[in-house]
């Protein structure tokens, strides 16, 4: 393995933890809104949030271009905070690994959420647990398994991620080019034994995150719907 | 300002709440009627579950009134749900410590309320899948009453037990009714239930408070519901008097006559509650000679109304009412009226601590 790949190793994890962590932030509060809220919004968000489920990469990777670009406003506004654009650049790739995998996160969360039911909250009320005290002592223990699937899918799901990646602009190494881009590169190049080893560690590793997803007791096929 | 004092109106899916009633702000609370009379509704609208408009005052405390409305977490009460609701993720200590921890004003005694309800041995459990329904219930009436509340509101507690449960909390229910100072609202729609644990009665049905009044009082009542159930009879407060070693009995004193009941353990001058099911209850003109009945106690009719096509509800005062359910034939027979010293045999009688 080159140090090159080794790179894109260690890109890779940093890219799916920083997206890992992000969207736990994210999806948390979007999904308890959306298992408690009584709006008929929600039904609006929950088909935004479950859009990259369908999409091909592309279009999204085409659109965020658009949108971070120079001449997109999210663009416009970074570039007015001197923070230049975000394509082709590590955080331009988080950026879109997390809308990417929003749907990954918030799904099993927010089901985690709709399962434990209004009940044991109502108990905690009764015992003078304010609203924050319910949540973080009730609810958020008893959707442990919501996280523990949003945690894994997300992380695994940022790691197999190609399209938005590419449209990104991820070939730059060091900053953007992930595994399944140098993947790529390996095998354009007809570096078909350096591709095969990075494919088939990758295979192995996905087989373990859905090993490990279902040994946790396959929550994730029922959740996700 | 004492007592509990609540006003209620809920319009929801087609069900509409309008509840008033005004109880003591002590002793217990039966709110009786049948499924679908929106007792649990009230009962919710009382902790705050319920978003109703309406007032509520708990002995001086404002909870609702107008604009203003107390959230559930700022009333201080305690709410034991039909299914016993404890929390999975916790074990039983940390579930009975929610509430202990999170009191306003801890006042309760946490060994008391742990012997009242035996919990003793429960705590040590971990797990509390592996309590049975009668346990999980007297961890969450303990878990209710660890956080000090000011009134404590018990929603069909048994319902949802099978018999043997029931028998296990019965006792530790009869036991906090006679240690609890704060005031109890416990719903229910078992009849036997509210002999036993309450002092006053509030009926309802569809949505409204039909009748509300001290318990034996109401129960004596032949123009309510309650007289039509299958198990109507009245309640008598009484005082044990005397033991007869010999025969294995008791004597029970009331306000106007005494009662003969199989022995009880009680030392004399117990306080205990006896209840006398309408069925139970016969009426002769005369004092009966030659019966084995042991119980025969003087009465005026003062009142009598038709049961059904068949049978008549006789109120009858013995000092304190007692029901009486005949037939109609006997009723004419015995030409049954108004105002008429008969007297009351007493087939059975049923005693609470």
């Amino acid at each position: 393995m080159t140090p090159d790949d080794i790179e894109a190793i260690w890109l890779t994890l940093k890219l799916a933890t920083v997206t890992t962590c992000l969207l736990l932030l994210i999806a948390t509060p979007l999904a308890w809104w959306l298992a408690t809220a009584m709006t008929r919004y929600k039904h609006v968000v929950s088909a935004l949030v479950a859009l990259p489920l369908v999409l091909p990469p592309s279009v999204l990777g085409f659109y965020l271009l658009l949108l971070l670009g120079p001449e997109g406003w999210v663009g416009r506004l970074t570039a007015a905070l001197h923070l230049g654009t975000l394509p082709f650049t590590f955080p331009g790739l988080v950026a879109g690994s997390v809308l990417f995998s929003l749907p990954f996160a918030v799904q099993p969360i927010q089901g985690a959420f709709e399962a434990i039911g209004k009940r044991p909250l109502e108990v905690a009320a009764t015992l003078r647990a304010n609203a924050w005290d319910r949540f973080a002592s009730v609810a958020l223990p008893l959707a442990r398994p919501g996280f523990i699937t949003a945690i894994i899918l997300s992380f695994a799901h940022t790691v197999g991620e190609f399209g938005v990646v590419l449209m990104l602009g991820g070939n730059i190494q060091g900053e953007t080019r992930v595994l399944s881009v140098a993947i790529y590169n390996h095998a354009e190049a007809m570096e078909y034994g350096a591709a095969n080893l990075l494919a088939g560690g990758m295979v192995f590793f996905s087989f373990a995150v859905l090993l490990l997803l279902y040994l946790l007791g396959g929550k994730f096929w029922k959740v996700a719907r | 300002m004492n007592g509990i004092s609540a006003r209620f109106r809920l319009e929801r899916d087609g069900f509409l709440l309008d509840a008033s009633f005004d109880v003591p702000g002590k002793g217990v609370t039966a709110l009786f009627g049948p499924s679908g009379s929106g007792k649990t509704t009230l009962l919710r609208c009382i902790a705050g579950l319920e978003r109703a408009e309406g007032s509520l005052f708990v002995n001086g405390m404002r909870w609702q009134e107008g604009k203003s409305f107390a959230p559930v977490h700022r009333r201080e009460l305690g709410y034991v749900f039909q299914e016993a609701s404890l929390f999975p993720h916790l074990s039983v200590q940390k579930n009975l410590e929610y509430g202990y921890r999170r009191a306003i004003d801890r006042q309760v005694q946490k060994d008391k309320v742990i012997e009242w309800l035996g919990l003793s041995r429960l705590i040590e459990r971990r797990d509390v899948a592996s309590l049975s329904g009668g346990e999980r219930q007297r961890v969450a009436i303990g878990r209710a009453l660890l956080s000090s509340p000011r009134m404590l509101l018990l929603d069909e507690p048994l319902s949802a037990l099978d018999m043997r449960s029931r028998q296990e909390i019965l006792p530790c229910l009869e036991r906090l009714h006679r240690e609890l100072e704060i005031p109890v609202l416990y719903v229910t729609h078992a009849l036997d239930e509210v002999a036993r644990l309450a002092d006053h009665l509030v009926l309802m049905e569809e949505g409204r408070v039909i009748a509300s009044g001290e318990l034996s009082g109401t129960l004596a009542r032949l123009d309510l519901p309650t007289a039509h159930l299958d198990d109507a009879g009245a309640v008598i407060e009484a005082v044990v008097a005397e033991h007869d070693d010999v025969y294995a009995l008791t004597r029970l004193d009331f306000h106007g006559g005494s009662l003969w009941v199989g022995k009880v353990e009680e030392q004399k001058g117990a306080k205990l509650r006896a209840r006398v099911l309408a069925r139970d209850v016969s009426i002769a003109l005369e004092v009966p000679r030659g019966t084995s009945i042991a119980n025969i106690l003087g009465a005026r009719i003062m009142e009598i109304r038709d049961e059904g096509p068949d049978k008549v509800n006789v109120c009858l005062d013995v000092g304190q009412m007692l029901l009486s359910r005949i037939t109609r034939r006997s009723r004419d027979l015995l030409g049954l009226k108004h105002g008429m010293t008969v007297y009351a045999q007493v087939k059975s009688v049923a005693l609470t601590r």
